[in-house]
């Protein structure tokens, strides 16, 4: 494999057998997206519609737990306020990788219409962000879209290496 | 419809007029026109001092000094039979007269009257906790002093109620700014990650109408589209719009050519 400059020990082995099972396990991976229980304001009552019968998030796999250590995406849903940005972190911290983080509604996105002091102006100060989905609040079509949207992106990803430490450490 | 008017020498002079407008008070009257109140007033004026009173849209206002709060408020509660506070907080006239006015909101549920106990509290100087007397004091009281910075004495737990406890600032005090302070300005990432990531998290974006046309990480250029994070300038940016189609093209579809197009003026389009 020398010709084709394969370094074992950086690209993780044979290439022919790794994309193959970078399939398989981004293909689990995205097709059981375990999101955590994580409302923060009104966008979470989108987020509960999404999950319920109507919508019904669990036919894409995606099944709301209630802690952040069983979950691997993190739908940040509504305003976060300065207070409450700690606790915000410390349960992103504890969720174990790979994780991916959806920040839900203009609020999350930018701090929206609270242009105020006790509110953070966009999460991604917080945590890092892989999609901004927006909307005063988005209709739960647009959540669901906004999954989809990171099942695309997690098919695209090599699965074998560590994810990337994002914008923030 | 607001009445035009021309702006042209705006930063010269002023020309909104009513910058200063003065809202109308609601008429008062005496304490003596209402049979219930003018019995109050007389019960109250044997035992504490009244600065002022009037009754204003059906309630009895009364100003008392500070010191005297707890006082009066028991004694309105046990004699005078006003036995709910609905509401209790503090205005800030600090610029004006470098005193809050604190305000209490009572109710007699015998008489279905409403009392207003009002006293003007120097900056420096501390209130005494009704908490004991009204339990509803309790949360209001700790919401005033994290509001305003009013001290309250003997309060049974002190600590601030809606910011966070290490919080610095009042955030309805007149002169804290809506956007926050330094302090504010920095609070979840001082407290997360600490002093040393400020660089990397960088300030606070709160133009809520800024627009970067160059920024490929946070705007989105519709129909001349660049790769995330790629650097564009003036120079390098891409001036043919994106053609959302394969190069050798689909079978079935043709491609859109704009330059094999005709517009049809006003005559043509009507025959």
């Amino acid at each position: 494999m020398a010709q084709h400059q394969v370094d074992y020990t950086k690209s993780g082995g044979l290439p022919v057998a790794l994309t193959s099972i970078d399939k398989l396990v981004n293909w689990g991976r995205s097709n059981s997206l375990w999101a955590m229980t994580y409302g923060l304001a009104c966008c979470a009552i989108e987020m509960m519609a999404s999950g319920a019968s109507r919508y019904d998030f669990d036919r894409f796999g995606t099944i709301f737990r209630a802690t952040p250590r069983q979950s691997e995406v993190m739908i940040l849903s509504g305003t976060l306020t300065k207070k409450h940005a700690e606790f915000t972190r410390r349960l992103y911290d504890q969720m174990p990788d790979p994780k991916w983080v959806i920040s839900m509604g203009s609020c999350a996105n930018t701090g929206g219409m609270f242009n105020t002091y006790s509110t953070v102006q966009g999460v991604d100060r917080i945590v890092p962000v892989d999609i901004y989905l927006p909307g005063c609040a988005p209709r739960p079509e647009t959540l669901q879209y906004a999954v989809m949207m990171l099942q695309r992106k997690i098919r695209r990803e090599p699965a074998s290496r560590a994810q990337k430490p994002k914008r923030l450490v | 419809m607001r009445k035009y008017v021309d702006k042209k020498n705006v930063q010269k002079k002023s020309y909104y007029n009513d910058r200063y407008y003065v809202t109308p008070q609601a008429p008062k009257s005496d304490a003596a026109s209402d049979e219930v109140f003018a019995n109050d007033m007389e019960l109250l004026s044997q035992k504490f001092t009244i600065n002022d009173n009037y009754v204003q849209l059906g309630h009895l206002v009364v100003f008392i000094d500070a010191k005297q709060n707890k006082d009066v408020l028991a004694f309105l509660k046990d004699e005078l039979g006003y036995e709910m506070m609905m509401e209790m907080s503090a205005m800030d006239w600090l610029a004006d007269r470098g005193e809050y006015e604190i305000f209490y909101e009572m109710l007699n549920l015998n008489t279905r009257k409403r009392l207003r106990l009002k006293m003007f509290l120097k900056q420096d100087h501390a209130l005494e906790s009704v908490s004991d007397i009204f339990r509803s004091a309790d949360w209001s009281e700790r919401e005033m002093y994290d509001m305003l910075g009013v001290k309250v004495n003997n309060h049974p737990y002190m600590k601030r109620l809606l910011m966070p406890d290490d919080w610095e600032g009042h955030p309805l005090l007149k002169t804290y700014p809506l956007q926050g302070d330094e302090f504010a300005s920095w609070y979840e990432v001082d407290k997360i990650f600490g002093k040393e990531a400020r660089d990397v998290v960088g300030p606070e974006l709160r133009d809520s109408a800024v627009i970067d046309r160059y920024d490929t990480e946070r705007f989105a250029r519709l129909g001349h589209e660049v790769n995330y994070g790629d650097e564009v300038t003036a120079d390098t940016e891409p001036t043919e719009g994106v053609r959302y189609q394969e190069d050798g093209g689909v079978f079935l579809i043709k491609k859109f050519d704009p330059a094999k197009t005709k517009t049809l003026n006003e005559q043509e389009r009507k025959r």
